[in-house]
């Protein structure tokens, strides 16, 4: 494609970084109403977006385009939505931050966390995880870039229905209200509608916490258990999330909206999302290395227990749902084991956030 | 492709700096401050226009909600008057405030009004209260009040410093001391000279004491700098010592009984324009002094946004050659503040209501401050300055030109921060998040470049053995402690004070604090100096060392507030 981007586009075109199956349902949306720039890694993927329109077989609007430079990603668009994996995340950050500015607005829907240790220490040699160690993803790009003006999105944003057109919404969080309008003005459209708020650290760990309680609701339901315990689990999940996210940072609140309990009733119910998916895969006796080697994108929520369980430990923090997630999937606990001790475990208030 | 040297990390150097600057602009003319109260008259006009129009949009336009906040603004001056007199009030103040009550009660009898006439007059009213806001805010800087204050306090001072140094009869001839070498002043001062002559400079140190500001002046004018404006309390203006000083510093008033929004936006006004004329400015983030001792980590965010303000009108105004501001902060270190006893029992009794300001302190009248100035600079004690590195107005350290740069030393072009859809727009709401962001940062760079002295270590140590051997106590309990049942043995101070000091150099190996040349003394020295020094001279020592070899204190709250200066550094987690 021609570096000079004007050639290609009426105007300036919205920028969407990574294209697995979120990140073309959101471009696929953006198309509606903007010009928009796909960047993808691989070239075979650029090619078949600007050939043939499609991705993995998922169809493209055909008005998208696709590059792998990053620096006329940069040159042509203001604002640009980067959906990648969070192991990915930082490695994209620092490779697109020598064209990034402050003028770019930066609006992601990553529902991950990032490790960020000290130089020469690993999640094996150190000690105490303290928040500081963890970093959502609005963290990593305020880390490695000189971009302020960061958004993100959340909510129950399954891709599938995404690409379908069904109705659906989204929130986006910033404390920016030009970013928040920005990303109202891009994405609204007669199906879809997108809520602001301004506690970004509450929305993305709404996001990425809700991931532990849908592997868990997977696992229920791989048992064969019935609604009563989804039920029990949904409701003692929301306590669990937002005792951990007012720890690390973010506000009650965002975790009553769309990102919080509307995606947890999503993906506790949905044979969609990934992160239910490997939950009752678990519970139906798969290990998790041949559940993950099979999987075509990532359940965020592996690496989440992983981090936050040694947060807790460090912390002095109790999460039971997360500790006993941890033992199924890297202590070789049967899931009914871990189930048991859920049941046993002395808490009897039922709620104690408010 | 030009290399930049990455300017993070490099440890702020020890040795103080004691030769004789420049001027950077020599003629009195040239200075922004001087031409500034050249123009004051214009100056005042453009800031009444400009606060009544910022007053005008924060109430929509609408005739309603300007009556509200004028009737608002009305009920609260009249309040404070009845409540809370002032010396410095003038005496027509009463006058006026009923002035405007007439007025406004005019306007809502008559019934012959139009709504486009009564707004007029609204107006009228609301542009007569910026008036006399701007009026009592704008400073009276007088160029020859400013050359005499300047040479009183290096006169003055050096005289005193000689005579208690210097033995023998011509001890009061001899120059071999001089104010630098009581206040030290280390850090980043080339790069403030630099820049001070290509863009605006807004200094921000932290704040102990009352002297700070003399402080700040004398740095300034020492570096060769051209006088800084900059806020100070009213309540100070009482003092006529102060008042003296402040005038001829190039003070503007702040006021802080007045919490009206009108009074308000004025002075915020005011700080932005002359920041925005050129003028260096000089603000304390933390508001008032450190009530507990520690540094400020939470900052008062008014002033500061006008900053971000003026740099933002800057590239409005001259897309050309916008002038840039650059925000220096500054620590000040003290082994002694002289009103701890009443900061840290303010502290105590702090309830988290809003009170009033409490004059009744150890700076409170000329006397006082005359015989601490004397005993400052006859005995110990020394004080250091440390200057920052600069920054820009979100906080990325700029290089020697003024550019700034971000982590990895790539040049950011400011302007791009006030850009939206390709340009330059005025968006409260994302001002004020860059404001939280610039405190932030300013809170960080201050712990880094405070400078820890043998006091503060010592201190710190004492207290925290203190607490470690009553566990069970909150820290009201603690301090509630008789004196006479606190003792320290030696031995185990000692032992602790290594272990701290050990884990201060570490830090200053980071980068992440800095520390004075006399730690770096064997440590039963080190600790001999700190108890000569910590708080030396209140009635009641924060700490002494007994005959018989044990550490105590005289006054548990004292120690607790020198403590508090390391508070912030994870130090607690070693001893």
């Amino acid at each position: 494609m021609d570096m000079n981007w004007k050639k290609s586009f009426n105007a300036r075109p919205i920028g969407v970084i990574g294209i697995g199956s979120f990140g073309a349902a959101i471009a696929n949306l953006l198309a509606e109403k903007n010009e928009v720039l796909v960047y993808a890694r691989d070239e075979a993927v650029v090619k078949a977006i600007n050939e043939t329109h499609t991705v993995k077989n998922r169809k493209l609007a055909e008005k998208i385009k696709a590059t792998n430079d990053p620096e006329m990603l940069c040159e042509a668009c203001e604002v640009m939505f980067p959906m990648i994996p969070s192991s990915g995340f930082r490695e994209v950050m620092v490779q697109f931050a020598p064209y990034l500015h402050p003028y770019h607005f930066l609006i992601h829907g990553t529902k991950g966390l990032s490790l960020n240790l000290p130089e020469g220490k690993t999640l094996e040699n150190i000690t105490r995880i303290n928040r500081e160690h963890i970093c959502t993803m609005s963290e990593v790009i305020l880390k490695e870039t000189v971009v302020e003006r960061i958004g993100c999105l959340a909510g129950p944003n399954l891709a599938k229905e995404l690409l379908e057109h069904q109705p659906g919404a989204t929130v986006v969080a910033s404390r920016y209200n030009e970013v928040i309008g920005e990303g109202q003005r891009l994405l609204r459209s007669d199906n879809f509608q997108v809520y602001g708020n301004s506690d970004i650290i509450g929305v993305e760990l709404a996001g990425v916490l809700k991931n532990i309680i849908a592997i868990a609701a997977g696992a229920l339901s791989g048992l064969g258990l019935g609604d009563n315990a989804k039920g029990l689990l949904v409701s003692r999940g929301m306590v669990e999330l937002i005792h951990l996210g007012n720890a690390m940072g973010g506000g009650t609140k965002s975790f009553l909206g769309l990102a919080g309990i509307g995606d947890l009733v999503t993906t506790c119910n949905s044979t969609l999302s990934r992160n239910y998916t490997l939950g009752f895969r678990l519970a139906q006796g798969e290990k998790l290395v041949d559940i993950t080697s099979d999987m075509e994108e990532v359940a965020e929520g592996i690496n989440t227990v992983k981090l936050i369980k040694r947060y807790l430990e460090s912390t002095n923090r109790r999460a039971p749902i997360t500790e006993n997630l941890h033992r199924v999937l890297f202590e070789d606990y049967k899931v009914e084991t871990a189930l048991q001790s859920l049941m046993k475990y002395p808490i009897y208030t039922d709620i104690d956030f408010l | 492709m030009v290399i930049f040297d990455q300017p993070k990390d490099k440890p702020l150097t020890d040795d103080y700096i004691k030769h004789q600057y420049e001027p950077i602009l020599p003629k009195k003319d040239e200075w922004p401050v001087v031409r500034l109260s050249k123009g004051r008259k214009e100056f005042i006009q453009q800031v009444v226009a400009s606060s009544s129009e910022k007053i005008k949009s924060l109430t929509g336009n609408q005739v309603q909600a300007l009556k509200e906040e004028l009737e608002v603004t009305l009920y609260r001056e009249r309040m404070r008057l009845k409540q809370n007199p002032w010396l410095v009030d003038p005496d027509d103040e009463a006058s006026f405030w009923s002035g405007v009550k007439s007025s406004l009660l005019a306007i809502g009898v008559d019934q012959k009004l139009q709504e486009s006439d009564k707004k007029a007059k609204y107006l009228e009213i609301l542009t007569a209260i910026t008036q006399r806001y701007a009026e009592e805010i704008a400073s009276n800087f007088k160029h020859s009040h400013y050359k005499m204050t300047r040479r009183i306090v290096t006169f003055g001072f050096s005289r005193l410093l000689n005579t208690s140094r210097v033995k023998g009869f011509k001890s009061i001839f001899s120059n071999q001391y001089s104010l630098q070498d009581k206040i030290q002043i280390i850090g980043e001062t080339d790069q403030l000279r630099e820049l001070a002559s290509k863009g605006t400079i807004v200094m921000v140190p932290t704040h102990f004491s009352n002297l700070d500001s003399i402080l700040i002046g004398w740095t300034i004018s020492t570096l060769g700098l051209p006088p800084f404006i900059y806020g100070a309390g009213l309540n100070l203006f009482n003092i006529q010592i102060f008042a003296y000083f402040m005038n001829a510093l190039g003070a503007y008033k702040v006021d802080r009984r007045k919490k009206n929004q009108i009074y308000l936006e004025t002075l915020k006004t005011y700080s932005r324009e002359a920041i925005q004329f050129g003028c260096h400015s000089l603000f304390f983030p933390g508001g008032t002094r450190s009530r507990s001792g520690t540094i400020e980590s939470k900052l008062k965010l008014g002033l500061l946004s006008t900053a971000i303000e003026a740099q933002r009108a800057n590239y409005q105004a001259e897309p050309e050659d916008p002038g840039k501001v650059f925000i220096v902060p500054v620590t000040i270190n003290y082994h002694f503040v002289l009103e701890a006893p009443s900061l840290i029992k303010e502290h105590l009794n702090y309830t988290g209501q809003e009170r009033y300001y409490s004059e009744s302190d150890e700076f409170s009248t000329s006397y006082k401050i005359s015989k601490f100035l004397v005993k400052f600079f006859t005995k110990g004690s020394d004080i250091s300055v440390s200057i920052g590195k600069a920054m820009d107005i979100l906080g990325n350290y700029v290089d020697e030109k003024g550019n700034s740069r971000d982590r990895h030393g790539r040049p950011i072009d400011c302007k791009d921060y006030f850009i939206a859809n390709d340009q330059v727009t005025v968006d409260l709401q994302r001002e004020e998040e860059y404001t939280k962001k610039l405190g932030k940062r300013i809170a960080e760079e201050f712990h880094k470049i405070n400078r820890v002295f043998s006091s503060h270590l010592v201190a710190f140590t004492a207290f925290q053995l203190i607490q470690r051997s009553n566990e069970k106590l909150d820290l009201f309990s603690l301090l509630q402690l008789p004196e006479e049942d606190i003792q320290l043995p030696f031995d185990d101070f000692m032992t602790a004070c290594g272990k701290v000091l050990d884990e201060i150099k570490r830090l200053k190996e980071g980068g992440k604090l800095g520390i004075a040349p006399h730690l770096e003394k064997p440590l039963e020295e080190i600790i001999r100096h700190g108890l000569e020094n910590v708080g030396m001279y209140h009635a009641k020592r924060p700490l002494i060392r007994t005959e018989d070899g044990h550490v105590i204190t005289e006054d548990i709250s004292l120690l607790y507030y020198y403590h508090n200066r390391l508070d912030g550094y994870e130090l607690e987690k070693i001893i």
